[in-house]
């Protein structure tokens, strides 16, 4: 048998179709679809509250009755069948016509928002209630997100109800969309407050230290302070506190947006994430400079502005402009998410999050966070590297004994799910020592086990 | 020096990159079954569609060139230990001054009769697991022979593809002469609540055919089940089909004494296809399980690069997933608690979940652990056993042992509560 693209399992394998509530299910996620995109050619305009309702409650029920089907009914564990066998999640067909399709409306979105104008329109009643003014595309976009987070969140978590780590993450991801990055921001827009997303800060909300943002926020009243009080404390001594003691997932798979996405709605393309050294390289040099970059443009900033811009000119705003768009719009929006089932669902957070470059430099050298390695157990298996989404060859750590401590890990915890012997477990512990060694050893002419 | 590696397994694999380790030899590793090195152990994984065959791959194929270990993809046909040479089918002839033979373990298969029909295979390798694919196209129903640690997976994978799937089990409980009576019952719920058909105390008698290709199964209660797939999962024996012919001595596996040396200078046996001529304490003289192959391998590497070592593979250890649920044990338990030993048993009330300690019932020493959906740390728990700890004293620190995720209940008290 041939080597190169040597697959067994893709001979057209019987995965035994859907059965009747599966069928019900994706037939009120189509009818959900179709009402929106009626909607969109113009009868959102005419009358959006009948289209809001009709759209989202069938797309709702229909994807929550789909997910009670294919998870809930069964007994509980690992439900990774056919995975590679569906070109949905193994970059084939449908892969691609998905990965298209949301890169588009990434575009459309960030880009040409006019060509939404009547699906914009049908959100203008929830707009309304929440925030008391008309919707635009980013409230679209917005509730969209949160529905996708809260229905793919509970799918989730039926998915994975044998594990209460998983149901109390997947609960704090819906809580902190749901609450921190959707209601309250809308509602304090509603109360003549600036909008705020208490969820979000420097770097990730890379504009917060801008100049132009801070004096904003200081002279817009106490609430304004308590703002730029809040985001700098998180940045400064909540991180690096919380980070100690948890590791980053505190952040990257508890709290945060992106990560939030990812590991609902984007649950079924977490394998796609490449697992080779230069993948890892690529990954360093990327993420750091990201970082590296944002810094410099800030500080920058606050050059020029002290300098009353005598030093760069109109430069700096240019180079705001362009990481706004390259970063900021294509990077974590476009790529990030459109490309889900094509180089799977984390590449913003590895490649590209400022955010998760200053919380893995913290995770790596001033942290309690690991991955233990259950001794010699690890069979090469390969299903940890497989399903981890931040592209880790966990399996290279497991095999030789030694326990994970990785810039990247999101501390997700899948790979302590997939895996079929039991070996690894995420801990936090003393922070000295963390990196484990070889279990099997060779001391005095006897092979043995490491206490 | 030219040291040549007969299987690319665990064993052979871990002997070319500990020789690498510690030398500047000339390795090369041959196998027949696939150039680069596999986990065997996630086959069942690419079939179900959770992994592609490329992640099984522990290594990238950069790795071998870089770390100069040549490999060989093909099939050895001869070895002249005279001449210490190796001859391939191609007819290519390869010298060495170290041989180290990992050739792993073959199906075993019984006279039964249509055994030779297709739609009759084992699982245990590629080859296999291509056949597997060919016979599944047109296959509904399935019966599997053998209550063991293969027999369950091969259900799992038909059971995967929405085949109706028979597991025939020739005890009384899945995987019972391994398991007491409690840990095979809760894996025989767990496996009817799959909706697989496992019929217990029940042997194979016959398979019948049409046109060569199996049609039903017939028990030796007389039940003749419709079926055209037969899975023969009824355990392993020692692949010593290219050392028969050899001056290298075998019995069931190739003989080897504490150094992994066959009775031939310069040859070695490691993993699934040796035989030990001395039985460690606790353990067998033939164990082909994946964490043998790897200290073996570790252990004829320092042989082979100067270093005397004796292969000691210390408290035994092994672990498997029944379906959803993973199994892990430390030291040993038998299946029947008697013969001196004494244990404490707790069953979770949901039949999915149990923790046996087995002791000596005089001297109290912790002797074993079995583990029933539950993950314990294997340091601690053979640390424990090494020492010798008495049972009164485990039972007090066994939430050290625990190694379950975050926020997953804890049962450890459960048991203290025992008397002893």
């Amino acid at each position: 048998m041939s080597e190169s693209g040597f697959s067994l399992s893709i001979s057209n394998p019987d995965t035994g179709g859907l059965n009747t509530t599966q069928k019900l299910g994706l037939t009120g996620v189509a009818i959900g679809l179709l009402a929106f995109l009626v909607a969109a050619f113009g009868p959102g305009t005419q009358q959006p509250l009948l289209f809001l309702l009709v759209g989202s409650t069938f797309l709702t029920v229909g994807g929550l009755v789909f997910s009670y089907q294919t998870y809930a009914t069964k007994p509980k564990g690992i439900k990774n069948n056919h995975i590679m066998h569906q070109t949905l999640t193994n970059r084939g067909l449908w892969g691609w016509v998905l990965g298209i399709f949301l890169t588009g409306i990434y575009v459309l979105i960030y880009w040409f928002p006019q060509y939404l104008e009547h699906l914009i329109r049908v959100f203008d009643p929830l707009s309304y209630f929440l925030r008391g003014q008309q919707a635009n595309q980013w409230f679209l976009y917005g509730t969209f997100y949160t529905g996708l987070v809260l229905v793919m969140g509970i799918r989730m978590i039926w998915k994975y109800r044998h594990s209460k780590y998983q149901i109390i993450r997947t609960s704090s991801v819906i809580f902190f969309q749901l609450g921190f990055a959707f209601l309250l921001p809308h509602i304090m827009v509603k109360l003549h407050q600036p909008e705020y997303y208490f969820s979000y800060f420097w770097p990730l909300d890379y504009d917060m230290f801008f100049p132009n943002t801070t004096t904003g926020m200081l002279n817009s009243g106490t609430l304004g302070i308590f703002m730029l009080a809040w985001g700098s404390l998180l940045f400064f001594i909540g991180t690096p506190i919380l980070t100690y003691f948890y590791g980053k997932r505190w952040y990257c798979s508890w709290v945060c947006g992106c990560g939030g996405l990812a590991n609902t709605a984007g649950d079924e393309f977490r394998h796609l994430s490449d697992k080779s050294l230069k993948a890892w390289k690529i990954e360093r040099y990327m993420v750091y400079s990201v970082l590296v970059l944002i810094t410099l443009i800030t500080m920058l900033l606050w050059v020029n502005s002290y300098t009353e811009g005598a030093v760069f000119g109109s430069a700096t705003q240019t180079l705001v402009s362009w990481y706004g768009f390259l970063i900021g719009a294509a990077f974590a929006g476009v790529i990030g998410v459109g490309f889900y089932p094509i180089l799977g669902t984390r590449v913003w957070c590895r490649f590209g999050c400022p955010m998760a470059a200053y919380l893995g430099i913290l995770q790596k050298y001033f942290s309690r966070f690991r991955i233990t390695t259950n001794g010699g157990q690890c069979i090469s298996c390969g299903n940890c590297s497989t399903y981890c989404e931040m592209g880790i060859d966990v399996r290279s750590y497991a095999q030789r004994g030694e326990n994970i401590v990785r810039a990247a890990c999101v501390g997700c915890g899948i790979c302590s799910e997939v895996c079929p012997r039991g070996v690894l477990k995420l801990e936090n512990g003393p922070a000295k020592g963390r990196t484990g060694t070889n279990p099997i050893v060779i001391e005095d002419g006897k092979v043995g086990l490491r206490n | 020096m030219k040291v040549i590696i007969i299987g690319n397994g665990i064993a052979g694999i871990t002997a070319a990159r500990f020789i690498r380790k510690q030398s500047s030899h000339d390795i090369t590793v041959i196998s027949g079954e696939s150039k680069y090195f596999y986990s065997r152990t996630a086959l069942m994984y690419i079939y179900m569609g959770h992994m592609k065959y490329e992640h099984t791959k522990p290594y990238e194929d950069w790795f071998w060139e870089k770390n100069r270990i040549n490999l060989i993809h093909g099939w050895v046909g001869k070895i002249n230990t005279s001449q210490k040479k190796v001859n391939l089918t191609n007819g290519d002839i390869l010298e060495y001054d170290k041989l180290v033979i990992a050739t792993g373990s073959h199906s075993n298969m019984f006279d039964w009769l249509g055994n030779d029909l297709n739609g009759v295979q084992g699982l245990y390798s590629l080859m296999d697991l291509e056949k597997l694919e060919l016979n599944s196209k047109d296959t509904d129903s399935a019966v599997i022979v053998g209550g063991g640690l293969i027999g369950i997976e091969l259900a799992e994978m038909l059971h995967s593809r929405k085949k109706k799937v028979t597991l025939l089990v020739r005890e009384d409980g899945f995987f019972r002469n391994v398991f007491p009576k409690e840990e095979s019952e809760i894996i025989n719920r767990h496996i009817r609540e799959h909706g697989i058909d496992l019929k217990l105390n029940t042997e194979l008698k016959e398979i019948k055919g049409e046109n060569d290709r199996v049609k039903s199964v017939i028990t030796n209660s007389g039940e003749e089940i419709l079926s055209q797939l037969v899975g023969i999962t009824v355990g392993v024996h020692p692949n010593i089909d290219i050392i028969k012919d050899t001056d290298i001595e075998t019995s069931k596996g190739v003989l080897v004494n504490e150094h992994l040396e066959t009775n031939v200078k310069d040859v070695y046996a490691i993993g699934d296809c040796v035989e030990l001529r001395k039985t460690p304490e606790g353990r067998k003289t033939i164990e082909p399980v994946w964490y043998v192959g790897s200290m073996m391998g570790k252990c004829v590497a320092n042989n082979i690069c100067g270093v005397k070592e004796v292969y000691n593979p210390g408290v035994w250890y092994n672990s498997a997933k029944f379906f959803d649920i993973e199994y892990q044990t430390y030291g040993n338990v038998p299946n029947e608690i008697g013969d001196g030993l004494s244990n404490v048993y707790w069953e979770h009330e949901n039949g999915k979940k149990c923790i046996r300690i087995a002791y000596d019932a005089q001297s109290k020493e912790v002797k074993g652990f079995n583990l029933l959906g539950i993950r314990y740390r294997q340091n601690v728990c053979i640390k424990w056993i090494e020492q010798k700890l008495s049972i009164d004293q485990v039972l007090t620190e066994l939430s050290k042992a625990n190694f379950d995720p975050e926020f997953t209940p804890r049962y450890e008290d459960k048991l203290a509560g025992q008397k002893v």
